[in-house]
């Protein structure tokens, strides 16, 4: 790893915030969720927390992501405030999209979430426009698009890197490749070996990383966004990492192998970015513990302002259709 | 161009780029993309764009690759974040490889959104039978898109037209879908007034009569005129409506109008099963069911594909005779 990708103490803490702010949250919506307070097809992104917090800390104020269904991990790390977005999930008008997009749709341009996508593959070819909006523009902002390993075998996905190269665009394309599509193994939907592969036929710089390795995370990310955003054009990551709690929340996951999930499990990279923390002298166990009670303060804030929420009016229906409401 | 040097007349093909002329001068958000748009592929297939990456400049006049998804896709995110794109997809049915990114994202962010973002990105696309382009190249798919919550869908009749309601168009918050019609790009019309726009949503009247009511758009609608302008001579007094704005359409120009006439026949070079036509239909039959002298009926082409030979295709598209036919027929049914 280059010395000058190597992320400072502060940025190090930066990291673990977001990425236990993933871990924390993921464990109240599944503990609400099966409480029943909240009704929601959720899609848990636990073990795959390490990423978008290490996307993120390399990113400004004035970039953009847009992400996906699965993709609740991204908003997170990104910054979402939880009161809204927590309120979203559970539907109520006080949420990001006040209850109108939900938890696959949550939009929020205030911290640069500018569309989640509940359809495979369609983030690329929107981020591509986010970012030559900037290029047009002479703006230094760069634009992420996240998806998944299924992601890369549907044609926007290859119709977006040809375009991104063709033009140069200011966007890096991030693969979280969890070894499944819904419930379909890679090896069986994917001929490529590495999806980063993939970017040579479009003759972009493509890299595979581990995911769930903090230092290899950053550096990926931070040589891939300081390209788009000195005009180098876009970069194919691949980042490898596991899912926890199957595709949707509640499968059965019959379609896994034996102990693969109990084995990615006790290698969660959350707890082991915790362990390397405190080891190496980047923070002491009170530090983190206090970072994590703020948190989970935060989080119990936030469930109670979503629960005590109202639910949309019906006149909702006839708003926000086209920006002149309708009358029926 | 200076007023004393504006032609008298102009075709539609003339006018969408000089609307596209005028939008790109009055507006440095306003971009172009699309196959061959640039200069250096002739300024589209047609010659629509011509003129218009030399004088822009090619970040803002943009050639693509042949991938409509990636054309609609980048469109819309830069309409997110306040362009004001027109994505040109060459032909109606290349829309349909694109669909995703119309139908689920275009439409529908706004919505999903909560209103935090919108999509302000006009679609312009050509079709239309006539040019022996068969089965993949000539249909008329506006029902698709009315059916869609979110999209506005326009198709202008006459040059004038398309040049009014195309800046309306561009300058329109909501995503616009802007159906040009093939063999009439060349058919010369009445020069429009520089610079004035044309409301979407609103239906133009473009013959008043007493006796029926016929309510077209795009090409179909000068054949009405026509047919209109015959009948007359025979004492039957036809009015004549272009809807202009096919989605949301302006239902209450229509509804005064067959209030009136108490007849009402509606015309589309689409198919006609489950078409637009029904939908007036079905509202007016809603609204003055009691009024009604007839029933309300439909012309439109058969459930086929647009057919490649010029004796199957003359049969498919609409035809003077049979819209004569039917408003005829409409006239002949006893007063109730």
């Amino acid at each position: 790893m280059a010395s000058t990708q190597a992320p400072d103490r502060r940025t190090l803490l930066d990291m673990y915030r977001r990425a236990t702010a993933v871990k924390q949250n993921d464990e109240r919506f599944r503990a609400v969720i099966k409480s029943g307070k909240i009704t929601a097809t959720y899609y848990s992104p636990r073990g795959q927390d390490i990423i978008p917090a290490a996307v993120s800390v390399n990113l400004t104020d004035q970039d953009y992501i847009c992400t996906i269904y699965r993709g609740i991990h991204d908003m997170i790390a990104r910054g979402v405030p939880l009161k809204p977005l927590w309120a979203e999930i559970a539907g109520k008008v006080t949420g990001t999209c006040k209850g109108k997009g939900g938890a696959m749709h949550i939009t929020h341009p205030a911290t640069g979430v500018m569309v989640t996508t509940g359809v495979v593959g369609s983030s690329m070819p929107i981020a591509n426009g986010l970012a030559m909006a900037a290029q047009i523009r002479g703006e230094k902002r760069v634009a992420i698009a996240y998806f998944g390993d299924g992601a890369s075998n549907i044609g926007a996905f290859h119709e977006a890197l040809n375009l991104a190269a063709v033009w140069k665009l200011p966007v890096v394309f991030v693969c979280q490749n969890n070894g499944y599509g819904e419930h379909t193994r890679y090896e069986l939907a994917t001929s490529a070996a590495k999806i980063s592969d993939r970017a040579q036929g479009y003759q972009i710089p493509g890299v595979t990383v581990d995911g769930n390795e903090p230092l290899a995370m950053y550096a990926a990310a931070k040589t891939a966004i300081d390209r788009a955003r000195e005009g180098g054009g876009p970069t194919l990551i691949e980042a490898l990492t596991f899912r926890f709690y199957g595709h949707v929340f509640g499968d059965a996951d019959a379609y896994m192998a034996k102990g693969e999930k109990e084995a990615a499990m006790a290698r969660d990279p959350v707890v082991r970015f915790r362990v390397w923390l405190i080891e190496n002298g980047h923070a002491t166990e009170a530090q983190l513990k206090d970072m994590e009670t703020v948190i989970e303060r935060d989080i119990d804030e936030a469930v109670e302002f979503a629960l005590s929420s109202p639910v949309p009016d019906a006149a909702e229906l006839s708003r926000d259709v086209f920006a002149t409401e309708l009358t029926r | 161009m200076s007023a004393s040097e504006s032609p008298k007349t102009m075709n539609t093909l003339q006018a969408v780029n000089l609307a596209l002329d005028d939008a790109l001068a009055s507006d440095p958000n306003v971009i172009l993309l699309g196959e061959d748009v640039g200069d250096r592929q002739a300024g589209g297939v047609v010659g629509a764009t011509k003129g218009l990456s030399s004088k822009y400049g090619d970040a803002r006049v943009r050639s693509t690759p042949i991938a409509e998804q990636a054309i609609m896709g980048a469109a819309i995110g830069a309409a997110i974040v306040g362009m004001r794109p027109v994505a040109e997809i060459m032909l109606m049915n290349f829309t349909t490889v694109a669909m995703d990114m119309i139908v689920n994202h275009a439409a529908k962010l706004r919505f999903m959104s909560g209103g935090q973002t919108h999509v302000p990105l006009t679609i312009r696309t050509m079709t239309g039978a006539g040019f022996g382009n068969g089965g993949q190249h000539s249909d008329y798919l506006e029902a698709w898109f009315a059916h869609t919550a979110g999209i506005k869908v326009v198709a202008p009749s006459t040059p004038a037209d398309a040049y009014g309601l195309l800046l309306s168009c561009i300058e329109d918050d909501d995503p616009c879908l802007f159906i040009e019609n093939l063999p009439g790009y060349w058919t010369p019309g009445p020069a429009p007034m520089r610079g004035q726009r044309i409301p979407l949503g609103k239906a133009n009247v473009v013959r008043a009569g007493r006796d029926v009511t016929v309510v077209s758009y795009a090409r179909t609608l000068n054949t009405c005129v026509a047919v209109a302008d015959r009948l007359a001579k025979d004492g039957v007094d036809v009015e004549v409506i272009d809807l202009r704005t096919i989605a949301p359409f302006d239902e209450a120009t229509i509804l005064e109008s067959v209030a009136r006439t108490g007849r009402a026949v509606i015309v589309h070079e689409a198919v006609k099963s489950f078409g637009v036509g029904a939908e007036i239909a079905a509202r007016i039959n809603e609204h003055l069911h009691e009024q009604l002298k007839s029933p309300v009926t439909r012309i439109g082409a058969p459930l086929c594909p647009v057919p490649f030979s010029k004796a199957l295709e003359n049969a498919y598209i609409p035809s003077e005779s049979a819209i004569e036919e039917a408003i005829r027929s409409r006239m002949s049914r006893k007063s109730r």
